[in-house]
């Protein structure tokens, strides 16, 4: 593509997509590293001769085994993975329904609940969660998984909603219309007919729902209160840092085995994630 | 579950006389109001409510256990009056502005970089994303650790090619602190920037920028004048998103500064935060999450009507 001199390729592409991917990986190697370096090596000033800023001579999993032994590390596993998993089930379940219905029924207010969905997707959660907080308290949900379970949902099912009303536009109106001339009710229809066309549109929904509400970190930092409750974002900030203290080792091991299980989902879904992220930004 | 029961309903149906619950499914209104029903409880529960409950709060003077009266705006007073606030507000709009320029320039550039064909493409790019996919509390720390003014790398870095000679202290100066804050919201949004508008991309056929280049226009005349037009669209709604996840920001600031040092970094989430739930004033705090309230909406208004009028176009 890039016309002229071969030095001309490595000026206008290979070295600034070579840096590019660099900076965007670093971090990622930083924390592989910190999480297998001992304390001694770990704890050595940037300006002293024995700094080894890119290799480990003595890799160790004391790190590891101490965020295990020591903190409520698989605790904290286990609720993100059992809040992510349900509130993104219940997104997808609403998400699904509301999105056929907008897309494919008509009655009246249609494009004003379209658009309504559509505001709900932009209302960032630093906007209630004071409100939301007292609401979760008068209901009995603080510091339960139920509270997170719940109010995921509100910034999930726009998304998913507003994914799957792409979806259901691509799907051709005649298919529905056979199944109807058959005999199908319009539930039949939808339910045997439609919505296993849109398995791939399900799919990429899932797995963004699925990373963001593994990301989420301001609901769960005010209605989580108890260690044994948090999930790993929170324990992490919470339970790792005592005053002013960092335990960077533990805390780069949590931060490495925390980002692992959103990892592979991704790793196997890359191209199910990437056709979620650019159609949740076609307007 | 509930739709497993209406599915061997709906079967039976053809069996037996159709019962009023599946006609009524029949006419197209019920249908769209029973799926439309559990979002709508969902949302109305845990966005209206606690909306309308927010305005109620930042109107009263409630603390934690404290139910309070209604003070009217006394709360929005207090906090215009409150130099901690405003500087809140300064650098929330700073960083909005500042990180949306470098987010879109070197998105973009990222982007038209791997629009090309080259060996390990699809790993490339699904490599790239993972600053965006990983949980931003996490990478964030591995930025904390690497900004920590004893064991910086990136002092380490900077000293080694020459270009400092004593430590820099990323975190405790507040204009260094919010460099590096900008630097790591950058960085983590980036991947979303060039996947969206290499998206984008993809759709705008070579062929125009072939008959550009056989017209004799210059390969940035062609990106200028071809490919920069026709990715507007995306670009604006990819920006738009962009710019309220930013404005609305917590988690980054929480964890690099806390707002520190000596308040200099708070944004309008954190500093809600912190008078809130750190401080307990109920009130107070929500009125100051709500003052992001007409900000955003401006935002909202502005993207509708942007693809309101693409559209009809």
């Amino acid at each position: 593509m890039i016309e002229g001199a071969a030095w001309r390729r490595w000026v206008f592409f290979y070295i600034p997509l070579t840096l590019f991917v660099f900076v965007l990986l670093f971090p990622f190697y930083w924390m592989l590293i910190t999480t297998f370096r001992p304390d001694g090596e770990l704890y050595q000033p940037w300006n002293s001769p024995r700094y080894q800023p890119f290799w480990t001579s003595n890799p160790t999993l004391d790190h590891i085994k101490y965020l295990f032994a020591e903190t409520l590390f698989s605790a904290w596993l286990w609720n993100t993975m059992f809040i992510a998993t349900i509130s993104t089930a219940i997104s997808l379940f609403c998400g699904v329904l509301a999105g056929y219905a907008l897309s494919r029924l008509n009655f009246p207010f249609a494009g004003s609940l379209g658009t309504g969905i559509f505001v709900t997707y932009l209302v960032p959660q630093t906007l209630l969660f004071i409100p939301l907080a007292d609401i979760i308290r008068n209901f009995k949900l603080g510091d339960t998984p139920w509270s997170l379970v719940l109010t995921y949902p509100t910034f999930l099912i726009p998304f998913c909603t507003w994914l799957m009303m792409g979806y259901f536009k691509s799907v051709p109106k005649e298919l529905e219309e056979c199944a109807r001339i058959d005999g199908a009710s319009r539930l039949q229809a939808m339910l045997y007919i439609i919505i296993p066309v849109a398995v791939p549109g399900i799919l990429s929904a899932g797995i963004f729902a699925f990373t963001l509400s593994w990301n989420e970190f301001i609901y769960a930092l005010v209605f989580l209160s108890s260690p044994e409750q948090k999930t790993v974002p929170v324990g992490v900030t919470s339970e790792l840092i005592r005053g002013d203290v960092f335990f960077w080792g533990p805390l780069m091991a949590a931060a490495l085995l925390g980002s692992i299980p959103v990892a592979m989902v991704y790793s196997f879904f890359v191209e199910h994630y990437v056709a979620g992220l650019t159609g949740s930004v076609k307007g | 579950m509930a739709i497993a029961t209406i599915g061997a309903a709906a079967r039976q149906n053809r069996q037996r006389n159709p019962r009023p619950r599946n006609r009524l499914l029949e006419d197209e209104r019920w249908l769209a109001f029973t799926l439309l029903m559990p979002t709508a409880i969902l949302l109305g529960l845990f966005i209206a409510y606690p909306f309308f409950k927010g305005v109620m709060l930042s109107l009263s003077s409630s603390r934690v256990g404290i139910e309070g009266d209604f003070v009217g705006l006394a709360n929005f007073a207090k906090i215009w009056n409150d130099s901690i606030f405003r500087t809140a507000v300064w650098n929330t709009f700073w960083y909005t502005a500042v990180t949306t320029v470098f987010k879109l320039g070197f998105g973009l550039w990222l982007a038209l970089l791997l629009n090309r064909h080259f060996k390990g493409k699809a790993y490339i790019r699904a490599a790239i994303l993972l600053p965006f996919i990983i949980p931003t509390v996490l990478s964030t720390f591995a930025w904390k650790w690497m900004f920590d003014p004893t064991f910086s790398v990136i002092n380490w870095a900077l000293f080694k090619v020459g270009l400092i000679s004593a430590r820099i202290n990323w975190l405790g100066d507040p204009d260094l602190a919010m460099a590096s804050i900008i630097v790591v919201n950058v960085w983590r949004a980036v991947p979303f920037f060039a996947i969206s508008l290499l998206a984008g991309l993809q759709t705008i056929s070579p062929e125009l920028q072939e008959a550009a280049a056989i017209d004799g226009a210059r390969p940035w005349q062609r990106f200028w004048y071809v490919t920069w037009p026709l990715l507007l669209p995306v670009t604006m709604v990819v920006v738009l998103f962009s710019v309220i996840q930013t404005f609305a920001d917590f988690q980054l600031v929480y964890v690099m500064t806390g707002g520190g040092p000596a308040n200099a970094t708070h944004l309008f989430a954190t500093y809600a935060y912190q008078i809130g739930i750190g401080t307990g004033l109920l009130s107070e705090g929500a009125a100051i999450s709500l003052a992001m309230f007409p900000f955003l909406l401006l935002i909202v208004v502005v993207q509708l009507l942007y693809i309101r009028r693409v559209e009809t176009r």
